[in-house]
């Protein structure tokens, strides 16, 4: 009888005790990155690592997803013979929602996953107690460098998912809708105002934070050899999905009352 | 003169009293080997002399500093003194041998790179490799990996070297080198050696004195000569390494109860 109840209790108080420690990593992240310089090279090298490398995958999901979107929104809207308004339906969909969204799904899965994966390998080899007793905080050494390098990078593969899932949507419109190049374009420039474009972006630094502080916790919290790695992996995943569409919503629904 | 102090530290891992109110006490220069059976708390007395545990109730007192006590910002600042070579060696995967060693000189002095790559091929001197800074650690045979964990340690020059299991894992002859090795930094450059170890050879090697954790305490400690026929039926069945005695009789009648 008491045992759902028990489960319950246990479970809050495990989500508590968990959002109180990621909280306090963060506040670590932001200490150290005002109180050390940080180390240029390794920013850029995370900046590689984050940005450049995932390009491929961001491309190719934000092309897939602009021509799908398209031909389905402008299948829908063939019905009341509305199909010249796909493109512009379509950008703001995803300049708002899609491409921050989905850019930050991909980099979750891909980086966020090796975030954990290498630190909790780390733990697990004892490298963290190395570099402590090396005299090297590891937020700052390890948290930091990734912190500020999803930070800037999210925004920009962002602003490149946005581009081509438009491109991808014009090839769509072209070949399916019938429509001409200049009526998809133009229907977009009508639609799609600055503010729609900044209202998706200004969500993507945090989504970038997200990522970097739940890889670098749940590479900290690893314990147990090599299943413990992919427990740690499998976790930073999960949340992260999690935690970005949740912060999506609120943001999302803040920004809307605030800037419609 | 006494260097590390610990004074009646308890320490519970889980559901575990690793450390039940264990006391003792290590003289500057020397080298003190702690032995005990797997789980004992060996590797976490380690760690409390370096603050990165600290302890639940007592105090570890390090060159008159309470590092038990310790704020991180001024533990950081003390780890200068110490050096600590862990069991499979830990060297970081991403760097390579020079950037291993030359780890604590990158991140907290601003010498120049020729200085700091001297550094490093002096330290790789000391324990007896050299052109190898270009190699990375998945390169290296495991007594190699440690050999430059060693030199990692030595980097900063520290008054304090602790070993944990430095043999462990290593061929007898790789394990030899690894004892010469302690024995030639304590006798060259004067380090106070701390060793946690279960390797009987090793221990009357390189022990000026040897101290035995037993279930959370130091039951006996004193010089090697002391451990060599001891009288207490604990110490003895440890020491000779014998499957019949107190601590396995405590081990099954635990496990029946």
């Amino acid at each position: 009888m008491l045992k759902p109840i028990t489960a319950l209790g246990q479970n809050s108080m495990r989500l508590l005790q968990r959002t109180g420690e990621i909280s306090e990593l963060f506040i670590q992240t932001i200490h150290w990155t005002f109180k050390s310089k940080p180390r240029f090279r390794h920013v850029i090298q995370q900046m590689v690592y984050f940005g450049y490398e995932s390009t491929p995958i961001v491309l190719l999901t934000a092309t897939f997803i602009g021509m799908i979107f398209v031909l389905q929104t402008g299948y829908q809207l063939s019905k009341f013979g509305a199909t010249i308004y796909a493109g512009g339906i379509s950008a703001i969909a995803f300049a708002r929602e899609i491409g921050p969204v989905f850019t930050a799904w991909a980099i979750a899965s891909r980086v966020g996953a090796s975030i954990a994966a290498e630190i909790g390998t780390m733990q697990v080899t004892e490298q963290i107690d190395a570099m402590k007793t090396l005299a090297t905080n590891p937020v700052k050494y390890l948290v930091v460098p990734r912190f500020l390098a999803a930070i800037i990078m999210l925004p920009i593969l962002t602003i490149l998912a946005n581009l081509v899932g438009i491109l991808g949507g014009w090839v769509v419109a072209l070949t399916n809708l019938n429509l001409t190049t200049q009526i998809y374009f133009s229907n977009i420039q009508d639609f799609l105002e600055p503010k729609e474009f900044f209202a998706g972006l200004i969500k993507t630094p945090f989504f970038g934070m997200l990522i970097a502080l739940i890889g670098c916790y749940q590479g900290f919290k690893t314990w147990g050899g090599a299943e413990g790695v992919g427990r740690a992996t499998r976790n930073a995943v999960v949340s992260s999905t999690i935690l970005i569409i949740l912060f999506d919503y609120i943001m999302g629904a803040f920004i809307l009352a605030l800037w419609k | 003169m006494e260097i590390i102090t610990f004074k009646d530290v308890y320490k519970k891992l889980g559901d575990k009293q690793v450390l039940n109110g264990m006391n003792l006490t290590i003289r500057e220069g020397e080298i003190m080997v702690i032995i005990g059976g797997s789980g004992e708390g060996k590797s976490v007395t380690l760690k409390h002399i370096m603050g990165l545990m600290k302890p639940d109730a007592g105090e570890v007192w390090v060159n008159n500093e309470c590092v038990s006590s310790m704020e991180e910002d001024s533990l950081y600042k003390i780890l200068s003194n110490f050096g600590m070579l862990f069991q499979y060696a830990a060297l970081f995967d991403s760097l390579n041998v020079r950037e291993n060693v030359g780890f604590a000189l990158d991140e907290h002095t601003d010498l120049s790179d020729e200085e700091k790559n001297r550094i490093v091929a002096e330290k790789l001197e000391l324990v007896h490799l050299s052109n190898i800074e270009h190699m990375m650690p998945s390169e290296l045979s495991g007594g190699m990996k440690k050999r430059v964990g060693l030199a990692r340690a030595m980097a900063r020059d520290p008054q304090i070297l602790l070993y944990d299991e430095p043999t462990t894992g290593l061929d007898p002859i790789n394990a030899d080198v690894i004892n010469n090795l302690i024995i030639e930094l304590n006798e060259k450059l004067g380090v106070t050696s701390i060793v946690v170890t279960h390797d009987m050879q090793s221990v009357f090697k390189i022990a000026h004195r040897i101290a035995m954790l037993y279930k959370g305490k130091i039951i006996k400690v004193g010089p090697k000569s002391e451990f060599m026929d001891p009288e207490d039926p604990v110490v003895r069945q440890f020491v000779r390494g014998e499957a019949h005695g107190p601590i396995t009789d405590e081990i099954s009648s635990s496990v029946l109860k």
